[in-house]
C-alpha cells in the first residue's frame, strides 16, 4: 500500500534564515532542503536572499553563489552546467528539472528546491540513485546480436531505421522523469520511465536481435504495467523527450507479438 | 551508518499537473462506481423483492441525500467512462505529446459535464 505521508525521521522543519546583503534591491529567497548525515537531526529547510543583480542566471548559478559565499556546507550534485550530464537534477519550484537549465526568472516568487522526490537522501540535495542506476542496467542497454558481425563493415542501418531512435537516444539519466512518477514513488519493482525508455530505445533499434527476449522480460504486472499514463514523465523532462509514448509503444508491442 | 537516511519530499511538494489530478481522479471514480453498484444492486433487489420495499427503496433515492449521492454518482460514471476512452487512444499510441494530452483531458472533463446535464435533463423531465 502507498505511504503517502513521510516517516517521522523525514519530515522536514524550519531552519536558519540567511538575510539579504544591505543595499540589495533585487531580492530572491531561495528556501532549500536540508539533510545533515552527521547530526541525525530531521531534514530542514533553510532561506538564502540573493541579490539577483549579482547574481547569474540560472538556479545553479545561484546554489554556486550560496555555497561559494554565504554556506559552504551546502551540498549539490553539478558538473557540466548546460544541460547534458543530468548530475543536477532536483525538484525545483514543485517540478523536476536541471538546475543549470533553469531560469530564476521563471519561478514566480521563493525558488522552492528539494532533492529529487521519493528517494533516501544522503545529504542535502544528493540523493541515493543506486536502485535507479541498477534499473538501468537490468534493461541491458546494449546491442545483443546473434548473427555474426560482418568481417568487413559494421551493423548498418537505413537512414530511416535511425531516424527511429531519435527521441530515445539523448536521455542523459538525470533521473526525473522516474522521481516525477507517483506510480514509481510507490512500487519498487516497476522499472520506471527512464529505464523504460532505454528498453524501448534497443527494441527499437534495426540492429538488435533479442527483441523476444527484451519483451519477455518485460511482460510483469510491475516491471512495466505500474505505468498508468499518468504523464508527469513527459511532462517533467528536461530533454523534452517523451517516456509515456515510448512506454505506450512497448505495451503496444506486447499485444501485437501474441 | 550512524542515522537512518530521510525519505525525500514527493507528494507533498511536487506540483499537481491536470493529467497527474485527472489519473488519480480516474482511480477514485473507478472505486466510487465499485461502490455505487452495490447500491444499484440494492436498488434492484428491492424492486424484485416487492412494491412495499420498491417504495422504501425509491424514499430513499429520491432523498436529497439519495439524489445527491446519484448526482456524484453519475459524475463518476460518465468522467470514468471518458477519460477511459482517453486512456484507449493512448492504448493504440495516439495523444502521448504534452500539448495532446492537456487538450485530451479538457475534451474528457466537458464531455462529462455534457453527459451529466445531458443525463439529468432527461431524467428530471421525465420524473415531472
Amino acid at each position: 500500500m502507498a505511504q503517502f505521508k513521510l516517516p517521522a525521521n523525514s519530515r522536514v522543519q524550519v531552519g536558519k534564515t540567511f538575510p539579504a546583503p544591505s543595499g540589495a534591491k533585487r531580492v530572491k529567497r531561495f528556501v532549500v532542503y536540508r539533510y545533515d548525515p552527521e547530526t541525525g537531526e530531521n531534514p530542514r529547510l533553510d532561506t538564502y536572499e540573493l541579490d539577483l543583480d549579482d547574481c547569474a542566471p540560472m538556479v545553479l548559478d545561484a546554489l554556486i553563489k550560496i555555497k561559494n559565499e554565504i554556506d559552504p556546507s551546502l551540498t549539490f550534485r553539478r558538473s557540466c552546467r548546460e544541460g547534458i550530464c543530468g548530475s543536477c537534477a532536483m525538484n525545483i519550484d514543485g517540478t523536476n528539472t536541471l538546475a543549470c537549465t533553469k531560469h530564476i526568472g521563471e519561478v514566480s516568487g521563493d525558488v522552492r528546491i528539494y532533492p529529487l522526490p521519493h528517494l533516501s537522501v544522503i545529504k542535502d540535495l544528493v540523493p541515493d540513485l543506486t536502485h535507479f542506476y541498477a534499473q538501468y542496467a537490468a534493461v541491458e542497454p546494449w546491442l545483443k546480436t546473434k548473427t555474426p558481425t560482418p568481417p568487413d563493415r559494421e551493423r548498418l542501418q537505413s537512414k530511416e531505421e535511425r531516424a527511429k531512435l531519435d527521441g530515445l537516444y539523448e536521455c542523459i539519466l538525470c533521473a526525473c522523469c522516474s522521481t516525477s512518477c507517483p506510480s514509481y514513488w510507490w512500487n519498487d519493482r516497476y522499472l520506471g520511465p527512464a529505464a523504460l525508455l532505454q528498453a524501448y530505445r534497443w527494441i527499437a533499434d534495426s540492429r538488435d536481435e533479442s527483441i523476444g527476449e527484451r519483451l519477455d522480460a518485460l511482460e510483469d504486472p510491475f516491471k512495466l504495467y505500474r505505468c498508468h499514463t499518468i504523464m508527469n514523465c513527459t511532462n517533467t523532462c528536461p530533454k523534452g523527450l517523451n517516456p509515456a509514448k515510448a512506454i505506450g509503444e512497448i505495451k503496444q508491442l506486447m499485444v501485437l507479438r501474441r | 551508518m550512524p542515522h537512518q537516511r530521510p525519505l525525500s519530499p514527493h507528494l507533498q511538494v511536487y506540483r499537481w499537473s491536470l493529467t497527474m489530478l485527472m489519473s488519480i481522479v480516474h482511480r477514485a471514480t473507478g472505486v466510487a462506481l465499485s461502490l455505487g453498484s452495490i447500491l444499484l444492486v440494492i436498488w434492484f433487489a428491492a424492486l424484485a423483492a416487492g412494491p412495499d420495499a420498491y417504495a422504501t427503496a425509491q424514499g430513499i433515492v429520491a432523498s436529497p441525500i439519495g439524489l445527491l449521492l446519484l448526482f456524484g454518482w453519475s459524475v463518476a460514471l460518465f468522467y470514468h467512462l471518458c477519460n477511459g476512452i482517453r486512456h484507449l487512444f493512448w492504448d493504440i499510441g495516439m495523444g502521448f505529446e504534452k500539448a495532446q494530452a492537456r487538450r485530451s483531458g479538457w475534451a474528457a472533463l466537458g464531455g462529462t459535464a455534457i453527459l451529466t446535464l445531458v443525463a439529468w435533463g432527461i431524467g428530471l423531465s421525465g420524473a415531472m
